[in-house]
């Protein structure tokens, strides 16, 4: 990449994968927890993730050598209320039915640990531009986990993917369900996401056995 | 660095700049956007109305479509024929009753101070459509919504919201499958106006039986469907006078 430097795509990329925010910093977990049953809504999440936190990023990268030691984390909690509230106000009256979906996901946005957690650690050491990269990296490994535990969820728990009955209607038991398939129920339901966080946890480890911890 | 950012005084004058920055652009903000946000959640109720009444814009695909912005006032006044206010035995006309928020009038009720309670009738193709709104909360927070009845008090329309439901779980309730279940379904159980419970393990999830004043649950939400369940009985129960002498069967 000519645009990017060897550190800057690292940036970008580490999040993806060997440094991910939810398998391997376990961050951010009750929204992959919360709001992952189904497709859409994940990535919905994932999407206003990377805004927050890529804009977030760059403003607490900017301000970082101003802002007082001792309130630090009640100044990054504000610029991530501020901006999550004037994105909310502005879309309640510009584009009021992307409000009512969104809705939903604003205090999960706030709460969520990945923002709070790469102000801390991120922004408030490095420059706007790395900053942003970081925050855009870490919402994309966010994203992407997000995605893969909707996509499961939804097809085994529903039988559907972004609301479309992809294997068959359940109901008049026509596709797949004519041959006695099921839709699993568990899969709805928030453990059944821990389930499959797992076991993405796993795959990773046993992929790359770098990432496994000395007990 | 210019500044010592471990002194006190420091530590407070930032604060209280920050404070007074974030707080006037969000006062700002929250003043010249007021306008265009009521505007659009008088839209949003008057869609919502029409919607219960079956003026919407669903065609044979899954999805909940209200009628454009750009046409929901005509159309409001074209099918909303009577906007009534009933405030213990006064049945008064108000054209704003819509505005009024029913929360508060169901607050006022539990005071035991008097409430307006408004009710809308509508009129489509020769059919009258009595629509009351609905309050309640679900598992996060509030859930809202209008039914719409006919003289024989069976369902012609309902439509649900809700602030904060879990998105894939209990926010379905405003989706199209769900919403679709409670038409034709009848509020009247052994002759009295009980309402129309969400329940798991009717068997029935089709939804051909009408006459049993159940709809099938969704799964992985029981309480928000709970508070469906009581919002829409305890709608019913706040009309039930008014409804009694509208009902001929």
């Amino acid at each position: 990449m000519a645009l990017l430097s060897k550190k800057d795509t690292n940036l970008i990329l580490d999040p993806l994968a060997d440094n991910n925010p939810i398998t391997i910093q376990v961050l951010g977990i009750c929204s992959a927890l919360a709001i992952t049953a189904e497709l859409q809504a994940s990535v919905v999440m994932a999407i206003s993730v990377l805004f927050v936190l890529g804009v977030g990023n760059v403003v607490i990268s900017l301000l970082r050598n101003i802002i007082p030691t001792k309130i630090r984390i009640i100044v990054q909690l504000i610029v991530v209320a501020t901006l999550v509230i004037i994105v909310d106000q502005v879309l309640k009256a510009f584009a009021y039915e992307l409000s009512k979906t969104l809705s939903v996901f604003v205090g999960l946005i706030i709460t969520n640990c990945i923002i709070m957690g790469r102000f801390e650690a991120f922004a408030l050491g490095n420059g706007p531009w790395k900053a942003f990269l970081d925050g855009i990296g870490n919402a994309l490994g966010y994203g992407i986990i997000l995605i893969v535990v909707g996509f499961f969820r939804e097809l085994l728990g529903s039988g559907t993917l972004f609301g479309f009955k992809v294997i068959g209607d359940p109901v008049a038991k026509t596709g797949l369900y004519a041959t006695g398939y099921e839709n699993n129920g568990f899969m709805i339901i928030p453990p059944a996401a821990l389930i499959v966080v797992g076991i993405i946890i796993w795959v990773q480890r046993s992929r790359n056995r770098a990432l496994i911890e000395e007990n | 660095m210019a500044f010592n950012k471990e002194n006190n005084s420091y530590t407070i004058v930032f604060a209280a700049i920050m404070v007074i920055i974030v707080g006037s652009v969000l006062a700002y903000l929250a003043s010249a956007l007021s306008g265009k946000i009521a505007e659009n959640e008088r839209f949003e109720k008057q869609q919502n109305i029409l919607y219960a009444m079956g003026v919407n814009e669903n065609g044979d695909g899954g999805s909940v479509n209200f009628v454009p912005t750009d046409r929901v006032e005509a159309e409001f006044s074209k099918y909303i024929t009577e906007q009534l206010v009933i405030n213990g035995d006064q049945i008064t006309q108000n054209d704003e009753a819509y505005l009024i928020d029913l929360k508060k009038q169901i607050a006022s009720i539990k005071k035991g101070e008097t409430a307006e309670l408004p009710i809308f009738i509508g009129e489509k193709e020769g059919n009258k459509y009595y629509i009351i709104p609905m309050y309640g909360k679900g598992l996060w927070d509030a859930i809202w919504g209008f039914i719409a009845l006919n003289e024989n008090m069976v369902v012609q329309g309902v439509y649900f919201d809700h602030k904060s439901e879990t998105p894939g779980l209990g926010a379905n309730i405003k989706q199209r499958y769900f919403l679709d279940d409670f038409i034709g379904e009848s509020i009247v159980s052994n002759n009295q106006l009980k309402g129309i419970a969400v329940a798991k393990g009717n068997n029935d999830p089709e939804n051909n039986i009408k006459d049993d004043n159940e709809v099938d649950a969704l799964a992985g939400a029981t309480i928000t469907g709970n508070g469906v369940s009581a919002m829409i009985r305890e709608s019913v129960n706040l009309y039930k006078d008014y409804l009694e002498t509208i009902r001929v069967n």
